[in-house]
């Protein structure tokens, strides 16, 4: 029975991509963008921009106000309530390099930052560079053969010397949820500061930082048929108030003079320069676009098209599924099949997953494999594009065994 | 200036409409010609960064011309490779920093390989080879 995506027509790349022979199944790379975010920049650029908190002029009034209108839809996406603010910085991994840098004066030389080995580079970088200039240990959490961070070990781990947790909510990889809220329990019995990589696990399913108990929670619009160039930072107000100013410029500053300054408390004070108007005026109209759709139907078909993607895969001769993924990507490898050569074949017949190492290469290694094949799902895809995905694999599976 | 024999060999191959299948057939073949490099040759240092599958690359000048070996892992960049030593074995130094390799596999019909996004390495092997020869 064919899987049909009531969403699909909301989305025009999918319908470009089509009539060139693309299937796009590269979401968790970037999702393709929604009607709703494409009208929003247009109309944006054609009725007039301008700069934020800036200008009195009735433009840049009508930008800021859209701008922070912006600001309260990814607060009220994430459930923040009260608890604390969103940050708008250029991207995911920016925003945890703004942690890295901003709360570098906490760590004392011994101090250990705790992460898991699934992480993408983005939430393992800037804290191995942040250990190398401090003198602190990265404590790195195992993960089970299922693809899951091994909750038991991180008991273990997570010692009173851990100063802060940084894990992914669902893995890049693997497709896998983590048990986020226990090891932020963990962390938190011990003092440490929490921070959760959503940039995977916000595009499926609805969640609240507050139930989840972070201090920080990283996401990036893009994957979240948002445009490219804005990372959303939420932090709790506490943990906010430990951050120090990273990068300086533009109305982040209170008051200066040539010698010294004083900065603006979050947001603001965590936006320096120009911000990325548009694309976050776009990411306002992707969220509204997004609250519209019936949640639990998302859900649903979600997982059943993944299930199929998975189920396909498995019964494939020789074909060796990475971990137990449970929903928006399945990673794979064929038994005496490079993935390189694969990749290769699966784009000249223009189908568009990933292939290499995902930008998690100690995982990779961990497992013992050069690289994957990766293909991941966005709302927009059906069991049609799955069906075009199998045959180029058995066709490229026939020609290279 | 005329071509290596090599060179001619798979610019009758690669022309004219093949499917996207034959194109990967005869790109398979083409990798199996490569001498074979032993396991000892595959050092560190031959290995070409940047690639997705390794490659391991040998340059030797002999009577001034350059001859270049090399392997790889995976099927299809082994094949690309060879296309890409037919074209540029025999050159002198001067010669290898001026061939137009993207006119090259734009003739052979293979001119997406090179593209800057295509992280198959066979960019990364050129690079090497002109440092080689730098």
């Amino acid at each position: 029975m064919p899987l049909i995506s009531p969403w699909r027509a909301d989305f025009p790349a999918i319908d470009a991509l089509q009539r060139q022979g693309q299937t796009y199944l590269d979401s968790a790379a970037t999702a393709q963008k929604p009607h709703a975010l494409i009208d929003a920049t247009v109309h944006y650029y054609a009725n007039g921009a301008a700069n934020v908190h800036r200008a009195q002029h009735l433009l840049g009034a009508m930008a800021t106000q859209a701008f922070e209108d912006t600001r309260r839809k990814a607060g009220e996406w994430l459930n923040a309530g009260a608890s604390g603010q969103i940050v708008f910085t250029h991207g995911a991994t920016s925003a945890f390099n703004l942690l890295a840098y901003g709360l570098e004066h906490v760590f004392r030389a011994g101090d250990e930052i705790v992460i898991s080995a699934l992480e993408h580079h983005a939430n393992l970088l800037p804290w191995q560079q942040l250990a190398l200039r401090r003198n602190l240990k990265l404590v790195v959490l195992p993960i089970t053969d299922a693809g899951v961070i091994d909750v038991e070990a991180a008991a273990g781990l997570i010692t009173p010397r851990t100063r802060l947790l940084a894990v992914s909510q669902l893995s890049n990889v693997l497709g896998t949820w983590q048990p986020v809220r226990q090891l932020v329990a963990l962390a938190q019995a011990q003092g440490a500061l929490t921070v959760i990589d959503g940039a995977q696990g916000v595009v499926h399913g609805r969640h609240d930082v507050q139930d989840i108990g972070c201090d920080f929670y990283v996401f990036s619009s893009h994957k979240l048929y948002g445009p490219d160039g804005v990372g959303v930072l939420f932090g709790r107000h506490q943990a906010l108030a430990q951050l120090q100013h990273w990068q300086f410029g533009g109305e982040m500053v209170l008051q200066t003079v040539y010698q010294t300054a004083t900065f603006r408390p979050a947001p603001l004070g965590f936006e320096a320069g120009t911000p990325p108007i548009s694309a976050v005026i776009g990411l306002g109209a992707t969220l509204d676009y997004l609250n519209g759709l019936n949640q639990s139907a998302v859900a649903e078909y979600e997982a059943r098209l993944h299930e199929r993607l998975r189920a396909g895969l498995m019964q494939r001769d020789g074909v060796q599924v990475l971990g137990d993924p449970h929903v928006a990507l399945v990673s794979f490898v064929v038994e005496g099949v490079h993935n390189a050569d694969l990749a290769h074949l699966l784009t000249e017949q223009g189908v568009a997953v990933r292939a290499g190492h995902h930008c998690a290469i100690p995982l990779i290694s961990g497992l013992e494999l050069s690289g994957a094949i990766r293909v991941s799902l966005g709302l927009y895809n059906d069991s049609q594009d799955l069906e075009r995905f199998f045959t180029a694999l058995d066709q490229a599976l026939e020609l290279l065994r | 200036m005329s071509l290596p024999i090599n060179a001619r060999t798979a610019l009758e191959t690669f022309t004219g409409s093949l499917s996207w299948e034959e194109r990967a057939r005869l790109l398979m073949q083409w990798g199996e010609r490569l001498p074979p490099m032993s396991d000892e040759e595959k050092t560190d240092e031959r290995l070409v960064d940047g690639c997705e599958s390794k490659v391991w690359l040998v340059g030797d000048v002999i009577d001034g011309r350059w001859q270049f070996r090399a392997a790889s892992d995976a099927r299809l960049i082994r094949g690309l490779v060879a296309l890409l030593l037919a074209r540029v074995n025999g050159l002198s130094s001067q010669a290898l920093q001026e061939v137009d390799l993207v006119s090259w596999f734009t003739q052979l019909g293979l001119s997406r390989q090179l593209s800057p996004s295509r992280s198959n390495g066979l960019n990364a092997v050129l690079q090497k080879m002109r440092q080689l020869a730098g």
